[in-house]
Order: structure tokens, then C-alpha cells, then sequence
């Protein structure tokens, strides 16, 4: 009975794709990444230096990618920055209540404060070329940089779910829940990332890897939960998730990207890291997919709800 | 001062059938609008006809397709075959076939549009500035400033905007925006034939359609009632309203529209706490781990 959907259901889908799915995933990854980054400077051992600077070098990598998927998405790219300024009167465009326009913001303080971590790490990393960045790396503006980089970070990981709950689209809009479990998620996906990409650059310290399974666990285990408040948050909504996407939803992100990295977690054994971080990769890949396109597929044909 | 633009049309009133009617665009001494602006469609009397659809896109100049007509869709399961609200189709009629049998059933048709609500969800949340409000409390998207960010689409709880894929802009009804603001009258309530679509003041058009309703219960229709017509109804009432002979839902048409932004403080909230609590526990862990190494030197010192 069409009476019995809720009122989401009579809405027209907003077309974000694949090139939205790919912002989430790597705008997520990029934000938990300086996340870590600020983290590891500010409490971290001297041996977790060099994921640090890894991890900077990630998030900066990850906004420029963001920020191209973003602009290529416009209906009109070349008019991306009426975002930032109006175009009829050349006032700064802002709206504190439209998750949009702050995001848009957001990713611009986040890309700044990603900026001067990768410059600070660059003069790390090869102190000839890059000296007259040394003051990012150890006075107090490399505290203030971390400080901005774990803020805006976890603003970046986070703020893409509470942008689709202000929506009125089915699932979406029928759930307070989703921008807590778009953090954790993005914060389970740039630890898996770091993990294979610090594998890769061979700077993994034992430590280092061992807290970052730590915190990946957490992570994990939270966002299980959040995943589980979410579905039940939906009320009537759920029936939209009652079909191949529900079957993905639980079989792709609860069992492969959650359930089986936290039991290979529980073994404790370092050569099944990079399994365990990349199925975490997928899943969080998978999520995205997930909540954006079942209900991208959700649209009014007539007076006909398509489901 | 106040007066009035005057447009004389044939139209026929519902509550006294066939006589002439002023629809009539209120203008102060200076000029400017003092009243909110808008359509009373009374589906009872829409006959599915869609030369509202044609008006508006010969008016707007909009593609009968967005690909230029080249591929005709067809719905296959209606003799409604434009289907949809789209960014190149600002007035679609819905056909609603209720036939359990062969010989017996009814047709209900309705003249969608965007509704100029006043609590408007797409202006709320336009990133760029592009949806304004008009003098005459209507709703409208400047072209030239809309980038196609979609996020209006979404927030829409009609289903009414989407992406013009001429110009790749987000589009909708501008209720004529240019016809009424020198006093024509909109396309598609012009090109009505049978006054379903009604254009005028909106206190004049509840007045009116409140008249409908309750000359259509006493002739035995007893499910007619009017949609969106109540200022303290979802979005502070709509622009563009209905009156209607079943459910909502039949329509096509949501029963309980909401804001967007209802979930804005409580989304943030949580995700406020996750951030909080996640930021917390990686420096509490990292921290812990740093105790434990000076705590490891000292014993070591010690022995």
C-alpha cells in the first residue's frame, strides 16, 4: 500500500553517483587520515613520526582528489565557486545551516590545514629542499596545525552523513544516525588505508601498527553498533533496504568489512593486516554504495512510488 | 495606495459556474507587489486535457524531452505519458486510474507543480544563493547562478526540481515570473480550459477553494478537502495547493512534508559526540602507550 510509505518516498532522487560515492569514500579517508596525523604529532612516540607525515601527505592527496570529484559533479563545474561567493553581489556565500555550504567550507579550512601538515612533513622528510617549512614541523604553529587538522578532520570524516539527512529522501532523511556512522567509518577506512600504504613505504613501526589496530577495533565496533541503531532508526524506511541492497548492506559492510577484520583483529596476527585492512576498505567502499544508491533508486513514476 | 492590474479573462468560477472573473495582480502606488501570489487547482474538474503542460513549455521554451524529444518515453502502464515533474517539464497532469474492474472505476487527474511553499525546503538549503523568494512569495531558481549542485532535488519534499540537462542547471515552475510581474497572468492557468488551475491572491483563492470544497460535500463528494490551503500546515502552507478527492498518497503527493533541517541539530549531535569520543580515545590510547614507556625506563633505571 502506497499509503503505508513514508513521506520521503515521494521525492525525486538528486543524481549522486558514483562520483559522490567516490567523495564520500576518499574525502572520508582523507579526513580520518589528518585525523591520525594530529594525533600521532601531538601524543604519539617519535617512532610514529614517519606515519604522521605519511598520514599528512594522505589527507592532503585525499582534498585535492575531493576536490575535483566535487567540481567535476556540478551540473556546471566552471561556477564551483558561487559555493563560496555570490555571484550577483560578490559576498562570501555562506549558510551555517545548509550542510552544503558549510562542507564546501569545511573542505576548504581542512585542504589549508592539510596544506601546512604536508609542508611541515616535507621538511621532515627531505630538510634541504623544503627548510623554510621547518617552522610547520616543531614550533607552535605544528601544534596549532595538528590541533586544526583533528578538527576539521573529523568534521571532513563526518558531516557528509549529516548532509544527507537533511534531505528529505527516503533512508536519508528518515534517520538521524547516518553522519555518526559515516565518521566511523571513515575513521576504520583511513586507518585500513594508512596501514597498507605505511606497508607499502615501509614505515611501519610495531607500535605504531599496534595502536592503529587498536583504534581500528574501537572504530569497527562502534560503527557495528551505529550501523545496527541506524537500520532500526529507520522505522517504516527499512522496507526501502529490503531487497539486494539490504542483502550487500549485511553481507558486504556488517560481515566482509566489519564482522571478519575484527575476528582476524582478534587473532592477533600481523601477516593477515593487509587482508584484514583491505576488507575494511571494501566495506566502507561498499556502505557508501549502499546508502546512496538504494535510495537513488527510489523515485515517482506518475503517482507510482518505483522502489 | 493600493490598486489593482486588472486582467480580464473568461473564467469560470466554481462556486457560481460560467461568469467572469478579474484575476488580479495587487501592486502598490510604487509599484511593487503587496500580496502573496499563487494557484488553487481544483482537480475535480481537470480533464487531463495537459494543455497546461504545452502553455508552460511553449512560454518557458522548454524541450518536450531533455534530449531534445529524439527518444519518446513511454510509461506503458498509463495514458499519462509525460510522466514526471523534470527540469524540462514545470507542469506535468497525473493520471490516476482507479479501475478494480474493467467497467468500473474512476479517473482522477491533477496538474502538479511546484508548490511556492512558504517554508521552502530548496531555498532553505541552496549552497549558492541561486533559490530566491520572489515580492510575490513565490519560489524561483536563477539560472545564472545555480551550478548544479542538486542538493535542492533532494530536499525537495514534492519531488518537483531536477537537473535541466540543457543547461545543467536545477529548474521548476517560476509560477511566470516574468508574465505576472507585468500583470499576464501564468501559462498554464491561461491555457486551462476548464478553470482547474486558478491564478490570484492567495487569501482569495482559499476563500474560493474553501467555497469548492464545501459546495462539492453537499453535492455528495465527501471526501473533498484541500492540500496545503492551511498557513499552519507542513512548510507554513502552499503556494500552489490542491483540493483533492482521496488520499494524499493516491496523488502521488506526500502526506506530512517536513523541512530538511529537522534532522540538522540531532545528525550534528551525534556525530558531534562520535567525533568527540573517537578524538578522546585515540589520544587517551597513544598517551597510555607513551606512560607506558616512560614507567618501562624507570623501573629499568631503577634496576
Amino acid at each position: 500500500m502506497q499509503s503505508d510509505l513514508p513521506s520521503t518516498f515521494f521525492t525525486a532522487p538528486p543524481h549522486f553517483r558514483w562520483l559522490i560515492i567516490l567523495y564520500f569514500f576518499i574525502g572520508g579517508i582523507s579526513g580520518g587520515a589528518l585525523l591520525l596525523a594530529g594525533l600521532v604529532r601531538l601524543f604519539g612516540r617519535s617512532e610514529d613520526r614517519p606515519f604522521a607525515r605519511l598520514a599528512s601527505y594522505v589527507a592532503l592527496v585525499g582534498a585535492v582528489i575531493s576536490a575535483i570529484l566535487l567540481t567535476v559533479d556540478l551540473g556546471v563545474p566552471v561556477r564551483f565557486w558561487h559555493m563560496v561567493v555570490q555571484n550577483n553581489t560578490g559576498r562570501l556565500m555562506f549558510k551555517g545551516w545548509s550542510p552544503m555550504s558549510v562542507g564546501v567550507w569545511g573542505l576548504m579550512i581542512f585542504s589549508f590545514f592539510a596544506l601546512l601538515a604536508a609542508l611541515g612533513s616535507l621538511s621532515e622528510d627531505d630538510p634541504s629542499r623544503w627548510r623554510p617549512f621547518r617552522f610547520l614541523a616543531d614550533t607552535l604553529i605544528a601544534f596549532i596545525v595538528a590541533i586544526g587538522g583533528i578538527i576539521t578532520g573529523l568534521f571532513l570524516a563526518g558531516y557528509t552523513g549529516v548532509l544527507l539527512a537533511v534531505t528529505n529522501r527516503p533512508i536519508w532523511a528518515d534517520s538521524s544516525w547516518l553522519g555518526l556512522v559515516f565518521l566511523l567509518s571513515a575513521i576504520s577506512t583511513s586507518v585500513a588505508a594508512l596501514l597498507l600504504l605505511a606497508r607499502w613505504r615501509r614505515v611501519e613501526g610495531p607500535g605504531t601498527v599496534a595502536w592503529l589496530l587498536g583504534l581500528d577495533r574501537i572504530a569497527l565496533i562502534l560503527e557495528l553498533l551505529a550501523i545496527i541503531i541506524f537500520l532500526v532508526s529507520l522505522g517504516g524506511a527499512i522496507h526501502a533496504l529490503l531487497n539486494g541492497w539490504g542483502v550487500l548492506l549485511i553481507l558486504g559492510v556488517i560481515v566482509l568489512g566489519i564482522l571478519i577484520p575484527l575476528l582476524i583483529h582478534r587473532g592477533r596476527a600481523v601477516r593477515n593486516v593487509a587482508l584484514s585492512a583491505a576488507l575494511v576498505l571494501v566495506g566502507g567502499f561498499l556502505l557508501r554504495v549502499v546508502v546512496l544508491l538504494s535510495s537513488e533508486g527510489i523515485h515517482v513514476v506518475g503517482t507510482q512510488v518505483i522502489r | 495606495m493600493m490598486g489593482t492590474r486588472a486582467l480580464p479573462i473568461l473564467t469560470q468560477n466554481p462556486a457560481s459556474p460560467a461568469r467572469i472573473t478579474q484575476p488580479s495582480v495587487p501592486v502598490s502606488a510604487s509599484g511593487g507587489h503587496t500580496e502573496p501570489m499563487g494557484f488553487f487547482t481544483d482537480t475535480t474538474v481537470c480533464i487531463g486535457c495537459k494543455a497546461c503542460e504545452v502553455a508552460c513549455k511553449e512560454w518557458n521554451q522548454l524541450p518536450a524531452r531533455g534530449d531534445g524529444g529524439a527518444h519518446l518515453e513511454m510509461s506503458g502502464q498509463s495514458y499519462d505519458n509525460t510522466l514526471r515533474l523534470s527540469g524540462d517539464t514545470w507542469r506535468h497532469v497525473k493520471f490516476i486510474e482507479q479501475f478494480p474492474q474493467p467497467y468500473e472505476g474512476r479517473w482522477l487527474m491533477m496538474s502538479d507543480v511546484c508548490k511556492h511553499c512558504v517554508q521552502a525546503p530548496c531555498l532553505e538549503v541552496c549552497p549558492t544563493g541561486a533559490i530566491i523568494r520572489t515580492e510575490f512569495d513565490t519560489v524561483v531558481i536563477q539560472s545564472d547562478t545555480c551550478n548544479g549542485c542538486r542538493d535542492c532535488i533532494s530536499a525537495c519534499p514534492f519531488g518537483v526540481i531536477d537537473l535541466n540537462h540543457v543547461s545543467g542547471t536545477a529548474q521548476k515552475c517560476t509560477l511566470c515570473y516574468d508574465r505576472i510581474s507585468v500583470g499576464l497572468e501564468p501559462a498554464c492557468s491561461k491555457a486551462c480550459p476548464t478553470d482547474s488551475i486558478q491564478f490570484g491572491p492567495i487569501s482569495e483563492l482559499r476563500q474560493r477553494a474553501a467555497d469548492r470544497v464545501v459546495q462539492l460535500r453537499e453535492q455528495g463528494e465527501k471526501g473533498a478537502y484541500l492540500y496545503g490551503a492551511d498557513p499552519k500546515g507542513p512548510l507554513g502552507g502552499l503556494n500552489a495547493f490542491f483540493l483533492l478527492v482521496d488520499e494524499p498518497e493516491v496523488y502521488g503527493l506526500p502526506r506530512d512534508p517536513k523541512m530538511p533541517t529537522r534532522n540538522l541539530f540531532r545528525g550534528s549531535l551525534w556525530s558531534t559526540i562520535g567525533a568527540v569520543a573517537m578524538a578522546v580515545i585515540g589520544a587517551v590510547t597513544l598517551r597510555a602507550r607513551r606512560m607506558q614507556d616512560v614507567t618501562r625506563t624507570n623501573s629499568h633505571e631503577g634496576e
